[in-house]
C-alpha cells in the first residue's frame, strides 16, 4: 500500500501567536513551530495500516524552508520518505491554493491512500480533505475515529454530535482522522538517527507545473480587512470554599440572570 | 434583490436552531432562500417562513443522508450557477465546513469558516487563535461562502413566504463515493448539542473517574446545559470523544461555561475562551484556568457542585 501523511507545521498554540501587521498573514517565524498535533495521529494511523498491510509511508508536507524541522519529525515516527514542496511564490495561500498544490504533488507522488489530521491548529478550518477530495474525485473518508482496510475496501466510523456513521467505499481514498483514532508513538532514539538519512524532495511550483498567479496572497479568496488584539479579560471574583462555596456559586448565577 | 442561499441544518423535518440564526442573518444582505437537502422540507416550512425564508429549494432524495458530503455541495453549487446568489451561509459545523470547502472549490469562491459575525459589505467578524486576535474578513473571489458558527446570532422571527421550489436533477455517482452504511447514536440525545447550547457544563481531570460524570450531567440538567469534557477526561474513557471541549475538539462559545475539575491547560482554553460567562471549581488555587473565571471557588469540587445542584433548583422552584 502506498501511503501518504500530509503533515503541516504550525504555530505552538502554547506561545503567543500573531498576524504579521505587513501583510496580515499568520506569523510563521516568530513562534515555536511544531507538527499540527493531529497530524501525529495521521502519521501513527499511517505506520500502523503499512505495519498491517505492507507498503510505504511518504510524508508530505506544503510550508517554509522551516517546516523541514517537522518533516524530519515525522521521519522521525518511522515514515519511510518525504516530500517538502517549498516555494516562495506559495506564501499567503489560501485553503483552495494550497489544496491545488498538494493535489498536484500527490498526483506526482502515486497512492493509494492519503491521510490528514482532521483540522489544524492554527487556521482551524478542517477543509483540506475536503477539497482535496473534490480535486481529485475521490472519496471522501474523514473525520474518522476508526479506520479498516479489508482489500480495496475501506471503512471508517465517522465521528458525529450524536456518535458516529459507519462510511464504506473503495480506495484510492482521502482519509482524515481525528483525536480518537489512536495513541502516536513517540520517536525513538534509532528512528531519530534513521530520519537524518531519509530522503526529502523538495518541490516548486515549476515542478509541479503551477501557474504562480494562482497561488501565494495575491491569488488569495479572501483578504484580511482589518484585524486587533482582544482586550484582555477583566478580574473575576474568586472565593475559597467555607462550606458554602456552592451556594455562593448559585447566588452568582441568579445575580447573572441565569437560573 | 439577490437571494442568500441558506443551507438548512435539520433532523429530518426538525430545524435546527442554527438555521434560524442563518436566516436571521441572510435577511440582512439579501432575500433568504433556503437549501434543504433529504426529506422533511413540507412539515419544516412554517418554521422556516416564521424566520424570514422567502423560498425554500426543496431536493428531497434519501441520497443526501447515504453519500458523505458531496451530494450536498453538488446541490449547492447548480443553485449558485442558477440563480447567482449574492452570498452562501453554512453552519461551522464540521460537515458543514466540508460542504462549504467543496463547494469553494466547485465556484472558485473564496471560503470563510468560523464567523461569528457578518457585517455590512459581507465582512466577516473571526475570533482566532483561541480568542487572542479579532480579524475582519472578506471573500474577494467568486461568490462569498461563509460558515457562521452556532448560537453566534440571535435569531429574530420576520415573516417570508417560504415558497417551495423542486431543486436538483439528481445525484450524480461523482458524488457517491462515501457511502453510509449505518448510524451509531450515542448517549446524551435529550440534551442540547455542544455547538449550539447557550450553558455549557465541562467536567476534567478533577473528577477522577466515569461514575463521577453524572453529576456533571445533573448540573447540566438542572441548567438545561450540553455537557462537555476536558481532553484528559475523554483519554482517560470518562466521557465519549465527541464531547471533548479544546484545541482538537469542539470550540465553543456559550452564554455560560462552567468548568469542574478542569485545570485550564492552554489546549482547552483555546476551546471555550471566549465563552461570556466563565465559571470555574478546581480545588488548585493556581489553576491556569481561574484566569478567565468571571466567578471561581477554590475548593473540593464532590462539596461545591453538590451545594451548587440545590442552590439552583431551590432558585428555579424544582
Amino acid at each position: 500500500m502506498n501511503i501518504v501523511v500530509c503533515v503541516k507545521q504550525v504555530p505552538d498554540t502554547g506561545s503567543e501567536r500573531t498576524l504579521r501587521p505587513a501583510d496580515s498573514t499568520v506569523d510563521r517565524e516568530g513562534a515555536d513551530a511544531l507538527i499540527n498535533v493531529l497530524d501525529e495521529y495521521a502519521i501513527e494511523e499511517g505506520l500502523r495500516l503499512a505495519e498491517a498491510h505492507g507498503g510505504e509511508v511518504t510524508i508530505l508536507s506544503m510550508g517554509p524552508p522551516r517546516a523541514s524541522e517537522s518533516i524530519r519529525k515525522a521521519l522521525s515516527m518511522g515514515a519511510d520518505k518525504a516530500v517538502h514542496i517549498v516555494d516562495d511564490g506559495l506564501a499567503g495561500s489560501d485553503a483552495a491554493a494550497t489544496s491545488e498544490a498538494i493535489a498536484a504533488a500527490l498526483g506526482r507522488i502515486g497512492f493509494d491512500l492519503v491521510i490528514l489530521g482532521s483540522e489544524s491548529t492554527d487556521a482551524r478550518m478542517g477543509v483540506l480533505a475536503a477539497m482535496l477530495a473534490e480535486r481529485l474525485g475521490l472519496p471522501q473518508m474523514s473525520l474518522a475515529s476508526e479506520v479498516e482496510i479489508d482489500g480495496q475496501a475501506i471503512r471508517i466510523h465517522r465521528q458525529a454530535d450524536y456518535g458516529y456513521d459507519k462510511v464504506e467505499a473503495s480506495l484510492p481514498a482521502v482519509l482524515s482522522v481525528v483525536e480518537k483514532i489512536n495513541e502516536p508513538r513517540y520517536p525513538s532514539f534509532k528512528g531519530i538517527m534513521a530520519a537524518k538519512k531519509k530522503p526529502v524532495e523538495t518541490l516548486s511550483l515549476a515542478d509541479l507545473g503551477i501557474d504562480p498567479a494562482r497561488v501565494g496572497l495575491a491569488a488569495s479568496g479572501t483578504e484580511v480587512v482589518s484585524f486587533a488584539k482582544r482586550p484582555p479579560r477583566q478580574a473575576g471574583t474568586i472565593i475559597k470554599d467555607d462550606g458554602d462555596g456552592g451556594e455562593k456559586a448559585a447566588e452568582f448565577l441568579a445575580a447573572q440572570k441565569f437560573i | 434583490m439577490a437571494e442568500i442561499l441558506v443551507l438548512a441544518e435539520h433532523s429530518g423535518e426538525t430545524v435546527k436552531k442554527v438555521t434560524c440564526e442563518l436566516l436571521t442573518l441572510a435577511r440582512r444582505f439579501g432575500e433568504p432562500a433556503v437549501v434543504w437537502a433529504g426529506p422533511g422540507a413540507e412539515a419544516a416550512r412554517d418554521r422556516l417562513a416564521e424566520f424570514g425564508a422567502a423560498k425554500v429549494y426543496v431536493a428531497a432524495g434519501e441520497e443526501f443522508d447515504e453519500y458523505v458530503v458531496a451530494p450536498k455541495a453538488e446541490l449547492l453549487a447548480g443553485l449558485v450557477a442558477a440563480a447567482s446568489p449574492a452570498a452562501v451561509l453554512v453552519a461551522s459545523t464540521p460537515e458543514g465546513r466540508e460542504i462549504a470547502a467543496r463547494l469553494a472549490v466547485r465556484t472558485g469562491s473564496g471560503l470563510i469558516t468560523d464567523a461569528v459575525g457578518i457585517d455590512e459589505g459581507l465582512v466577516a467578524e473571526l475570533s482566532i487563535f483561541g480568542g487572542a486576535i479579532v480579524v475582519h474578513s472578506r471573500v474577494t473571489s467568486g461568490t462569498p461562502i461563509i460558515a457562521v458558527r452556532p448560537n453566534a446570532t440571535t435569531p429574530e422571527p420576520a415573516p417570508g413566504a417560504a415558497e417551495i421550489v423542486p431543486a436538483g436533477t439528481g445525484v450524480s455517482d461523482a458524488a457517491k463515493g462515501a457511502r453510509v452504511t449505518g448510524r451509531v447514536v450515542q448517549e446524551g440525545g435529550e440534551r442540547p448539542e455542544l455547538a449550539e447550547a447557550s450553558i455549557v457544563v465541562s467536567g476534567g481531570r478533577g473528577m477522577g473517574n466515569a461514575e463521577n460524570f453524572a453529576m456533571i450531567e445533573k448540573l447540566a440538567d438542572t441548567l438545561g446545559a450540553a455537557v462537555g469534557a476536558s481532553r484528559a477526561a475523554t483519554d482517560a474513557g470518562w466521557y465519549p470523544h465527541q464531547f471533548q471541549v479544546g484545541q482538537t475538539g469542539k470550540t465553543v462559545s456559550p452564554q455560560l461555561y462552567i468548568a469542574i475539575g478542569i485545570s485550564g491547560a492552554i489546549q482547552h482554553r483555546a476551546g471555550m475562551q471566549t465563552s461570556k460567562t466563565i465559571m470555574v471549581v478546581n480545588k488548585d488555587a493556581e489553576a491556569p484556568i481561574f484566569e478567565l473565571a468571571d466567578f471561581g471557588v477554590v475548593g473540593d469540587l464532590f462539596s461545591v457542585v453538590p451545594q451548587l445542584i440545590d442552590g439552583i433548583q431551590q432558585r428555579s422552584g424544582g
